[in-house]
Parts: structure tokens; sequence; C-alpha cells
């Protein structure tokens, strides 16, 4: 057999990865081995990659800091072309065959980037430099090259090709974390009978078990792990979630999971929990040293390098030196002493270290200096040496090294608990914040909660799980709790950060590259707020939040003011607690997923008319170009067969309410501008609706059925909407009225056929219906049969021609559309789209409610003022219109505008100007709210609202499009047959 | 994410629901007789109070019928739901 290639840093034996399952990929387009059982970024190391990326600031070569979702360095790219992805953590990148990935900062490479210049003139970067450095001209003319600096990885271009799911689900307990508290936990929780889920962030549970070389009860740590899974996995009642992070805790504590799809259809699945109890058992996160230059790639945390050494058999180092302020990275030592690796010296931060360590690290033979710290580091691509100084400035000479293990204390990974408002306190001895106050059914355990000891997680995990079952009326039985029959050295008392007085930099923030001096700048410039200082420096504001940094800057902020790390307090930690991908957000709700496509009742009839279909919420025909003619010319032609002619439009979407009851009449006398008790049965009128503070939101007519039923038409976006105004009004204000309110929108298709010949088509498809101007006039309505189907008939008009709505039942449209259509071809009917509509209300000057109003329209504003001041009972907004700004005088008005170049085309949007010389910038007359170029004037119209816009009738005002500006005459709104004779034959 | 009962069809999503604001703004009976700055009261000011709010909700995917929920708006708890009918009478029914 052939033994695949190692890698210059794997060892031969040891770890839980697959030597029989070589992965090649590339990184950078150099192809490079792993094993099954790496990840992204122990692969890496295993083949002496180093600097993997630059940093975001300066572009100073990174390496990999961490072995988990809080790296700040290491992000990448995966994959190519559309299904790439930026800002991926190599650490948490399972390995697989083929996988491609890239570093993404640095040009033109990692290895060498002229962005680096920046790092060389580093003095003109200080805390919110854009502020002070980018002054001249301005901020704006700077902001795409320092944007395009930046480090972060390119935005994808098309559509994502992945496939996301989302899944919601119920539990009574769910489990954030499964080491060794979590598998615990979760094995009383399930043997109690909760329904149980355990969300595990890595490929596969049991954390420290699984990195470390801890033994329980006699057997290898990892062993038990993976005989509890499979324990857990048997049982119904569990639901274990690995490659899943709880990503966010949201009121009533619904929480989100984010699962990565391993070998599956789709990439990613984003869940939504409503547990019962949460346990947060998620452990703690190791924190980085302060120390001059502490940037280098070959400088990561302690913990990180044993999981590296531990789990993927990968010392990616020859000559190791470890700097710590705390006992837990001298389990470090003693792992690499035990594989054979030298480790050169331990620089300890405190004075005083217990004797039991000193003589275990004596005997393995390892140089022990107290009291002291790494006063600077050598290496530009990788680190090649550090010094050591005691802390009063001693110094103590180089070592020569290519890995530096840093352990700066560790931080309970607390998150999530603050998402769902739990309280922290600083705790003096692990120099951490740790859970205070607990959320109602919440409970935290092992290191999550500051616990160092293993055997003291285990025991408190079945503990809490006992309670919460009893708790959940579930009682536990007993179960054995593992015994720790080999620990690791716990951190016992951590030291303080003592950052040393050096010019050099020193990093608080990696992944942004905010550096001591920074904190400095934004103590002296007054921001000791936590949150100002975050935001002033951008400390913990990149991809990982600061997760290794944060800490370390909260506590640099207390000594920096005097202040203790508790005064200080936290940043607010806010939901997602990792990237979430905006894919796994929207699910399947894109393309034709994002929302449901309404169709006409008469869709397949419009695509035979070669309708030119636009979603208006529902998907209307804007035309019917014939062959060769753009949508333009095919408006014009509509409009004009409307005009002279006759024309069918699909008016089927509009809104239709019935309105019934003995109140009926009442309340839409409260609902209307305009009096409804007084029209007649079988009688049309227009009416306006307002909301209470005196503002148009809707309009159309409304048709009295009966002396108690009514039907109203709203605009066909609005149906719901005021469908469900008017039930608030009925339900929550007057529920003395006896109203029934009934949205038939759907229920009802309705077409127009409008034109000067509109009743010889009626005539033409047969109807029982009297016709004639006196029996059915303008604004009249009747009931009867149309080309042998059940029908209403209308006579409104949104065209100003002769017009007769007519409504079937939907299931009619298709066969009322085709018989419009004969009987109306001896006279040359045409279909209409809405495009055409809008040219036909345009020339008459009829509003358009949302196109021409706006969020601050009252009546008067579009000539209704009259009506409304009329109305003798209370309406909705009646008491608003009486506002001294709604009486004001030179409030914008509804005007008609034409170009004094009848050919010079308006555009909606435009801006007026009152006065010949006046030149933006300037306070806004009005703006164009409608445009077109009218075939039945053969010149550009408009509408618009202009101020004071009634009495200016006549005036020439400046239209300003852009840059152009040219001049339009005010007329009255309306530019058809304003006598309305048209309407009335 | 709150849960919300809806006094006809049980505990639903929110999602299912949408807010109608305070419970306790009433509209007054003849506004033609109050002043402006009444009105404006009316119109814009609410009690926003940092405890327990009595709101109206409606179960707009559902039953579509509005109810009063009493939710504390510090802790998000939701203390009960009402049918409008049972509310006091109209201006009096402020928490």
């Amino acid at each position: 057999m052939i033994r695949p290639p190692l890698g210059p840093f794997r060892l031969a034996s040891g770890g839980r990865i697959d030597r029989q399952e070589p992965l090649t990929f590339t990184f950078d387009g150099v192809p490079y081995v792993g094993f099954r059982g790496d990840t992204l970024a122990s692969a890496l190391l295993a083949n002496g990659v180093r600097a993997v990326a630059r940093s975001f600031k300066y572009h100073r070569p990174r390496g990999i800091f961490s072995a988990g979702e809080e790296e700040p360095c290491a992000l990448v790219e995966i994959g190519e072309g559309h299904a790439r992805v930026p800002n991926c953590r190599a650490t948490v990148v399972p390995l697989e065959e083929g996988l491609v990935a890239a570093s993404q900062s640095g040009w033109p490479s990692v290895n060498f980037d002229l962005g680096r210049m920046v790092d060389f003139t580093h003095p003109l970067w200080p805390a919110g430099f854009y502020n002070k450095t980018f002054k001249w001209p301005n901020w704006k003319t700077w902001e795409g090259l320092v944007r395009r600096a930046a480090g972060l990885g390119r935005p994808l271009e098309g559509p994502d090709p992945d496939r996301y799911e989302q899944v919601n689900a119920h539990c009574d307990l769910l489990i954030c974390g499964g080491g060794p508290a979590g598998l615990m936990a979760a094995q009383v929780a399930a043997s109690a009978g909760l329904r149980v889920i355990l969300a595990e962030q890595s490929p596969d549970c049991g954390g420290v078990l699984n990195s470390e070389n801890i033994e329980l009860d006699d057997q290898h740590g990892s062993d038990w792990a993976t005989r509890t899974v499979s324990r857990l996995r048997e049982q119904p009642n569990v639901l274990l979630l690995e490659h899943t992070v709880v990503t966010g805790v949201y009121d009533h504590n619904v929480t989100t999971l984010l699962q990565t799809g391993q070998g599956s259809t789709w990439r990613e699945c984003l869940w939504t929990v409503r547990p019962r109890h949460v346990l947060l058992a998620s452990g703690a996160i190791e924190q980085g040293l302060i120390f001059p230059n502490n940037d280098r790639p070959g400088i990561m945390l302690a913990g990180a390098l044993r999981h590296y050494v531990n789990r993927h058999a990968v010392v990616p180092g020859t000559a190791v030196v470890v700097a710590t302020n705390n006992d837990s990275a001298y389990q470090t030592v003693f792992d690499l002493l035990h594989l054979q690796v030298p480790v050169s010296a331990v620089v300890d931060s405190r004075e005083s270290i217990s004797p039991a360590l000193q003589k275990r690290l004596q005997m393995a033979g390892a140089e022990l200096i107290q009291g002291a710290c790494i006063s600077n580091t050598r290496g530009f691509g990788g680190l090649r040496s550090v010094r050591i100084a005691r802390h009063e400035g001693t110094d103590l000479g180089h070592r020569a090294c290519d890995l530096l293990a840093v352990s700066g204390g560790w931080a309970p990974r607390v998150h999530l608990l603050a998402h769902a408002r739990g309280t922290l306190r600083f705790d003096e001895p692990s120099q951490s914040f740790v859970p205070d106050r607990l959320p109602a059914a919440w409970s935290v355990t092992g290191a999550a909660s500051g616990m160092q000891h293993l055997q003291q997680t285990l025991d408190d995990a079945a503990l809490a799980a006992r309670r919460i079952s009893e708790q959940l009326g579930h009682p536990a039985d007993d179960l054995a709790v593992p015994q720790v029959t080999r620990g690791m050295v716990e951190p016992a008392e951590v030291g303080a950060q003592r950052p040393t007085a050096s010019r050099k930099r020193q990093w608080i923030d990696l992944a942004h590259d905010v550096t001591l001096g920074d904190a400095e700048l934004a103590v002296r410039e007054g921001f000791v707020s936590v949150e100002h200082f975050k935001r002033y420096t951008t400390t913990g504001m990149s991809v990982d939040q600061g997760k290794t940094g944060n800490l370390n800057a909260f506590i640099v902020l207390g000594a920096l003011t005097g202040r203790a790390t508790g005064e200080v307090g936290t940043t607010t930690f806010r939901p997602p607690y990792v990237p979430v991908t905006l894919g796994a957000m929207a699910g399947i709700r894109s393309g034709e997923f994002y929302a449901p496509r309404r169709l006409l009742p008469a869709h397949l009839m419009h695509q035979k008319l070669q309708g030119q279909f636009e979603d208006y919420g529902w998907q209307r025909p804007d035309a019917y170009p014939r062959p060769g003619e753009s949508l333009h010319d095919a408006v014009q032609r509509e409009v004009l067969a409307v005009r002279s002619t006759v024309g069918v439009f699909d008016n089927s979407p509009i809104g239709k309410l019935e309105v019934r009851g003995p109140d009926a009449a009442r309340f839409l006398d409260r609902v209307y501008i305009n009096n409804v008790s007084g029209l007649p049965v079988g009688r049309v009128r227009y009416g306006l609706m307002l909301n209470e503070n005196g503002v148009i939101i809707d309009d159309g007519v409304f048709i009295r059925l009966a002396q108690d039923r009514f039907l109203l038409n709203t605009t066909s976006g609005g149906a719901g909407r005021i469908a469900g105004m008017l039930e608030e009004w009925l339900q929550c204000e007057w529920r003395d009225l006896r109203v029934l309110v009934d949205d038939l929108t759907t229920q009802w298709a309705c077409f127009t056929v409008a034109g000067p010949r509109a009743r010889d088509v009626l005539t033409a498809l047969g109807t029982d219906i009297d016709l004639a101007p006196a029996a059915l006039p303008h604004m009249a309505a009747a009931c009867g049969l149309v080309a042998a189907l059940q029908s209403r008939v209308a006579r409104v008009s949104f065209s100003g021609e002769l017009s007769y709505e007519i409504s079937v039942p939907a299931r009619c449209a298709s066969a009322l559309l085709e018989a419009i259509l004969a009987a109306g071809q001896p006279f040359g009917i045409e279909p209409y789209g809405i495009e055409s509509l809008m040219v036909l209300r345009a020339e008459k000057g009829y509003l358009h409610v949302g196109t021409d109003t706006d969020g601050s329209t009252t009546p008067d504003d579009v000539g209704w003022g009259e009506v409304a001041r009329r109305k003798a009972g209370d309406f909705i907004g009646k008491r608003s219109l009486e506002r001294p700004a709604n009486r004001a005088t030179d409030r914008k008005q509804f005007v008609g505008l034409e170009p004094i170049d009848p050919g010079r085309a308006l555009r909606p949007g435009s801006h007026l100007l009152i006065g010949a010389d006046r030149q933006p910038p300037a306070v806004t007359d009005g703006w164009v709210t409608s445009a077109c170029h009218s075939p039945t004037l053969d010149r550009a119209i408009g509408l618009a609202m202009l101020r004071g816009g009634r009495s200016r009738i006549g005036e020439i005002v400046t239209v300003c499009d852009e840059e152009q500006r040219f001049n339009v005459k005010v007329v009255a709104p309306v530019f058809y047959d304003p006598a309305n004779a048209r309407l009335n034959t | 994410m709150l849960l919300i009962k809806c006094p006809y069809c049980g505990v639903r999503d929110q999602t299912e629901f949408r807010c109608g604001g305070e419970a306790s703004r009433a509209r007054p009976d003849h506004p033609e007789h109050i002043s402006d700055p009444d009105w404006a009261q009316y119109l814009f000011y609410r009690e926003n109070p940092k405890g327990l709010l009595r709101e109206r909700w409606v179960h707009r995917y559902g039953c579509g019928q509005w109810f009063i929920v009493s939710r504390d708006t510090v802790t998000h708890d939701i203390l009960d739901s009402l049918p409008m009918g049972d509310l006091p009478p109209k201006g009096r029914d402020a928490p």
C-alpha cells in the first residue's frame, strides 16, 4: 500500500483523523493533501502554510489563531463561481475532497501585498482615521478607495445556486453545546423522557473530550462521547444536531439554530425552536494576550494548539514558546513535551505559580520565566523569535521559536444568555464575565457558567438536567456520572492582562486591527463608555464579533480609565452569535417562491391576446403590443382606440368589499368624506377615504345595491388593507353598529368596456338591462343578464369615455371576455392594458391615489375640499382637516402641466421651482406626480403637486429634471373633455 | 417572537397577528368640539409605559378578530387576552 504523504507537520500516528482517506484540496491554487477529519485550518497547518490572510486595515500577514468559530484571522473564500462563499473561518470548514479555498485579502497575493503600505504608514491610520485623515475635500472622495482596501471578502455576483431549508420545532429542553456538560445533561434529560434538542457546533459532539487527553472512568474521553452520542441517537425523544450553532435567542425564548448541510442537497438549514427550557452548555473561549507584535502567523491560542496536536495530529512548528497568565497553558507544554516537541520557555505573567505545577514543569524539562511577558516578536511572514522581558523592564533576551502558544484566560461563552437578557458580573479570580441573573426558563452549566473542573462540570450538568426535568414534570432517575480519572490542568487564578509600555503596536482585536494605542487614543478623546469605545475603535465589530479580544478590550478600558472591569461592563451581545447567510434567512423564499403570483381569472386569454405582463400584485397586461410594436406605440394605439371607437380592459383586481347591515349607511358615512346615506339604491358615487390624520388613503366608487347593502371599490392594492381597517373600526371603536364587511375581491371578475361605441358593444352582447341613458345614466348600476351571464353593470369611468363595468363570477371571466371581443369586433374593439388606462386617466386628470398623492395629501389638496367641508356629519379624519397646517393656503395642490415645448417629456419625480431665476439647491415648490405623452392631444402632459397650485393656473414654472431645466405651463388638471360630455352620452 | 393567545383560537405564533397599538386609545365622541391639543393627544400621544400595557391585537391570519392583550413591555410576558367586548367602557380601560 502506498502511504499517503502526511505533510511536514503531521504526526505519524494519533489524532482523530483517518489516514486511510487522504483528501486533496487547493489553497490559492496550490494543491495540498489532508485527511478525513481535518478542518481546512488543520490541513493548512499540517502542510506548513502559515500566512493565510492579510489583516483588515494594515494588511499584515496573519495565520491561524484559534480552532473554532471564534477565529479572528483566518477568513477565507470557499468554492468557486456563484457558489463561492466569502468570510468563511478556515477553523470550522470541514475538509472535503476537491475543496477549493482561497485567501480573500491581499493584492497581488497573500504573501506579497501592496496594501502593506498601510502598515508602514500606520501612524496615519489611528482609530477613527476616516474622520481625521480623509477630511479633504471630504470622506466621500476616499470612501471607495478605503472600502476596496479593507480586507473582507468580495460579495457574490449572480444568483446563489445553493439551496437553503428552514424548520420549525418545539422541545422541552434545548441544550446549547455538545461538550461533556451538554452530553451529560442530555443523557439525564432524555432518560427522564424530556423531548431534547442538542445543538453542537462542530461535526461531532465531545468538545474538549475530543481535543484533550482526558480519561473518564479510565477510558479516553472521546470514547465516552462517542458512546453517549450513539445512545442518545437511539432515543426517539432526542434530536441531536451536529454542525449546528445556536445563533440567537429572541422573545419568549425562541431560538434560531443554523445547521450546515453535510453531503445533503441543501447547504444550510435555519431552525426556529421554541424550547420550554434552555440549558447553556457552551463552554468557554480562550482569550489572547496583549504584547507588542502579537499578531504574527505562528502565534496561536494555547488551547487551539492542543486541539491541533491531539485531535488532528498536527504540530505546526518545531520550536515552541508558551506565554500565559493562567495555568491552563501548561497543559499545552505537557502535551508537546510528551510528543518530544521542544518547548524552550514558558513565560508566565504572574509572580507566583503553584509549586506543584513548577515541579511538573521542571521534571518535563521546560524553562519557566515568572513575572515576565513577551516584549516583542520577529518574523515577517511567520514567527521567528520572541523577546522576553520582566514587567519592570529587564530584558531577558531572545528565544528562537516558530510557534508561540498564548493564553490570556478563558471567557465563558455567555452570548446567548445575554441575548435572553440574562446579566453578567465580573469574576476577579478568573478575570472574566460570568452569568449572574438568569432569565426565566434558563440554566447554565459547565465552563459557560465559569466552572473550571471537569468533574464539577459533569456533576453539575447532571444535577441541572435533573432539576429541569422535575420542573417540567418528568422526574429523572439516578444516572451514574462518569468519574474523571485523568484530567487536564485547569486555569486556576488568572493573572491580570499586563500590556508592556512599548511604542510598538499591541493588538487587542486582531480581526479589525485595533491596537492598544487605538484604545489609549479613544480614552484620551473621551470615548470611555464601553459602547462608545467599541464604536470609535471598532473593537469587536468584525466577523468574529471580538470573541477572542473583547474581554481584553474591557479590561484594558478599565485599566486606562482607572475603573474596575466590572464597572466598565460589557458591550451588548446581540444575535446572531455567528454570521448567518442571507440565504439561510430567506430559505426557499426566493425567485419563484418569493411570493405567489396572482393571476387574473382570464389570464390565459390575456396570454393569447399577447399581453405584455407586469407584476402589480397581480400579473396584469401593461398593453397588448402587436408584433414589432413597442410598448409605447401599443399604448398610444390602445388609447386612440378607446377615444375613437371602443376598448376592453380587465379590471378584475379592483378591490370589492361588500358592506351590509342595518347600520351600513351610517357606518360608511363615517368612512367616506362623501355623503353615503343619501345615495339612492342603484346609484354609484365616487368617494375618498382618509385616515384619522386627514390624509387620503384610498379612493373608488361605491354602489348602493340595497337600502342596507353596499359594494365598495377600493384600489386594487388596497382591498385587504381597507377591509382590515373597516373591521378594526367596527370591532374596536363602533361596536354598536350592526354591519358586516366581506372582501369579495377575488370572487368577481370585472371588465370595462369603454369608448364611444361601448353601448353598441353591450347591445351586441345581448342584455336584458335597459341601456338607455335615462334608465342607466352615468353613475348608475343594474343587475341582469349580459351575454347570458348573470352580471352587474355599472356605468363608471376611469377613462372619461362612455364606459360600462361588467362584473361576473370569477369563473365566467374568460367566457365574458371572449364574448365582448366577439361582439366588439365589428366596431374595432381593442383590449387595452394598465399602461393605456394610466394615460387615459391622466388625460382626464383623474387622481391615482399613491401616485399623485402621498402621506400628506388632504382632500383639499386634490380639489375635494368643498365636498369634505359641506358634509354634515363626522367622518374619519375630518377633525384633522381643521388643524392649522391643513388649512394653510400654500399647501401643495393638484395641477396639470403642459411643457412649453409640446414634445418635451416630463418625468415623475422632477421638482418644480416657481420664479424664473430660481436654481437648485432650493426648497422645492412641488413635483411631477404623473406624466405621459397624450396621443389624443399629441403632446406631453403631466400632473403635479405644486405649492399654491390652484392660484397659479396659467403661470410658467421651471422643471428640474436632474441637471436639465425647462419651462412648463400650469393648467387645470384636466386635459380632455373638461365638460364631461363624452362621459354622459 | 411572542406566543399570543387568541381568545377564540388559542395560543398561536406572533406571525399570525398584527398589533394595533395601545388599547386605552379611544376616539372622542365629538371630535368637532375638542381643541387642537386634545385632538393631537388622541392622535399622537401614547402612554408607552415601562411594564404592563394593554394592546389591541388582531388575529390577522386566523379568525380576524380583534382582542385585548396585556403585555409586559419589559419582559414581553403576556398576562391575559380578552375579547373586545369584555373591556370596561370606553375611555376607562387603561391598565
